[in-house]
């Protein structure tokens, strides 16, 4: 049964990583918006917001990227909703493949579309001037904490892709994931805030990520920031799996 | 051919009730499917074809009854019943982004065959796709999609296939290859179970003809015993008026439909 499960998984990772080499252009769409927030926020508002920080690009990259993320997971809905409307997923349920394989290879292209998508958003950074000294572990952790939350948007992805009755209604729902960065410390430091907004700022998630990702990109002492940050990844993670799996299971039976 | 002695039906319906919220799709319906035979579920749309078809092909849970293919309970044994079948749905289950070779590829390798590759190319070979196997499908005509379609579904030879409207929304053309198609198939000892709407399709394909009606079977037979339930034939002189489709073939040629087929017969032979 675990043969079969790789096995699917495989063929069926390679067949959806195939759509997006032949679209390229989902991944491009997915990095504008994104881009040109960076582009406007360092160009225009930039000079008037004081971060503390020496250069704003490098303050503002973190939020960046989760806004990317975002933003990218919308079109693994789109591509789960395209499958269940064609007929190939009804295909592919009744065949002797382990059925949750179908659902995996859309979860596995999601994350290699995402990391494609941040890896092209962190290169235009890189041209407007954002730099790091930080090494190779402080990296590799950025990595892993972006991994982990490209995993938890994603899940959260499949529900809507798995039960939604048109394009549109697939992939609304990333909108207001899109909207949270600029209700945390992403944009601007939270202190500036009134009181019920900075309250709501410092303890949703995406404040945690950012200040960790940030700490750790610019060499600060990550504190307990990167604990507080991993639990709500894997969190969200854990809850999303679940009502993912439960919706799927609804969907098959 | 070497027929199994297994006496012993490839698909066994009895009792199948299903419905949706408050209307009842299937109402008791029961019937067996010969092995090696087309078997036809003929009845208008929304008379339950698919739903049995679904149900069969472990997609659907019925609500009561049970239904067996090639020996497994559907319901209790339904990776086995997968094992065994191959369905071919209402609407051609291609990946229209990948080329012909690739979705062949990709379902080859999902059934675990030896060599997907060689499987495919025979298989592009077989249903006159070679020239196309290496565009997207995307730019495939609705014949081609669904003989794509139906290749698709052989890889991995399952003994029972369920082909749900396969010509619905063809031209003429499309229409007779796929026909040519499922007779071939039985020719190979597959059992088919075809659901369909067009009597004709039904009368040029089926062993065996089922009604579906209101949720039920309301009759089942072959088609000369069907044809028994209405008085004997009485003779009677009319003048003979071409059909539309006689003036069609006469006006675009007939070539796809006897060219393919002869040659198609001859490389039959050697799998």
């Amino acid at each position: 049964m675990t043969t079969h499960f790789l096995g699917g998984t495989a063929a069926l990772t390679g067949r959806s990583l195939r759509h997006i080499t032949r679209s390229p252009d989902t991944v491009i769409t997915t990095t504008i918006m994104p881009i040109a927030f960076m582009l406007l926020f360092v160009y225009v508002f930039g000079g008037a917001i004081d971060t503390g920080s020496d250069s704003y690009v490098n303050y503002l990259l973190p939020g960046i990227l989760l806004i990317t993320i975002a933003s990218g997971i919308s079109y693994t809905a789109f591509r789960l909703f395209l499958d269940m409307q064609s007929g190939i997923f009804e295909r592919f349920q009744s065949m002797p493949i382990a059925r949750s394989s179908v659902l995996w290879a859309h979860v596995l292209t999601s994350l290699v579309a995402n990391l494609v998508s941040v890896v092209v958003v962190v290169l235009v950074a890189l041209l407007m001037g954002f730099h790091s000294g930080a090494g190779v572990a402080a990296w590799l952790a950025v990595a892993g904490i972006l991994i982990l939350f490209t995993l938890a948007l994603t899940w959260i992805a499949v529900i809507p892709g798995l039960t939604a009755n048109s394009v549109d209604g697939a992939s609304a729902f990333s909108y207001p994931l899109i909207f949270l960065p600029f209700i945390s410390s992403a944009f601007v430091p939270t202190d500036t805030m009134p009181g019920a907004v900075r309250a709501f700022a410092e303890n949703q998630p995406v404040t945690t990520i950012v200040n960790t990702i940030r700490d750790l990109l610019t060499q600060q002492p990550v504190g307990s920031d990167i604990w507080i940050a991993l639990a709500w990844c894997v969190g969200i993670l854990v809850v999303a799996y679940a009502f993912a799996m439960a919706t799927y299971r609804r969907k098959i039976s | 051919m070497a027929v199994p002695t297994a006496t012993a039906p490839a698909i066994r319906v009895t009792g199948l009730e299903k419905s949706y919220a408050k209307l009842d799709v299937l109402r008791g319906v029961d019937f067996d499917v010969a092995r090696g035979s087309i078997f036809a579920l003929l009845g208008s749309n929304g008379a339950g074809k698919t739903t049995v078809v679904k149900i069969l092909s472990t997609l659907l849970k019925a609500d009561a009854g049970t239904a067996s293919v090639n020996g497994f309970d559907a319901a209790t044994q339904a990776a086995d019943v997968r094992e065994s079948i191959s369905l071919t749905g209402q609407f051609a289950a291609v990946d229209e982004i990948l080329s012909g070779r690739e979705n062949l590829v990709l379902v080859a390798k999902l059934r675990q065959v030896e060599d997907p590759g060689a499987v495919a190319d025979g298989l592009l070979d077989r249903f006159s796709l070679t020239d196309a196997g290496a565009r997207r499908v995307s730019t495939y005509s609705g014949g081609m999609r669904r003989r794509l379609d139906i290749a698709m579904s052989l890889i991995g030879d399952p003994p029972v296939i369920f082909l749900d409207e396969p010509t619905t929304g063809l031209d003429p053309q499309g229409r007779i290859e796929v026909w040519q198609t499922i007779k071939e198939l039985a020719e190979h000892g597959t059992t088919v179970l075809l659901t369909t709407q067009y009597l004709d399709e039904a009368e040029q394909l089926a062993d065996r003809i089922a009604i579906l009606h209101q949720g039920r079977i309301i009759v089942n037979g072959t088609l000369a015993e069907l044809k028994q339930l209405l008085p004997p034939a009485r003779v009677e002189y009319v003048e003979k008026q071409p059909t539309l489709e006689d003036v069609f073939f006469a006006l675009v040629g007939d070539d796809g439909k006897h060219g393919d087929a002869g040659s198609d017969r001859g490389a039959a032979t050697d799998d």
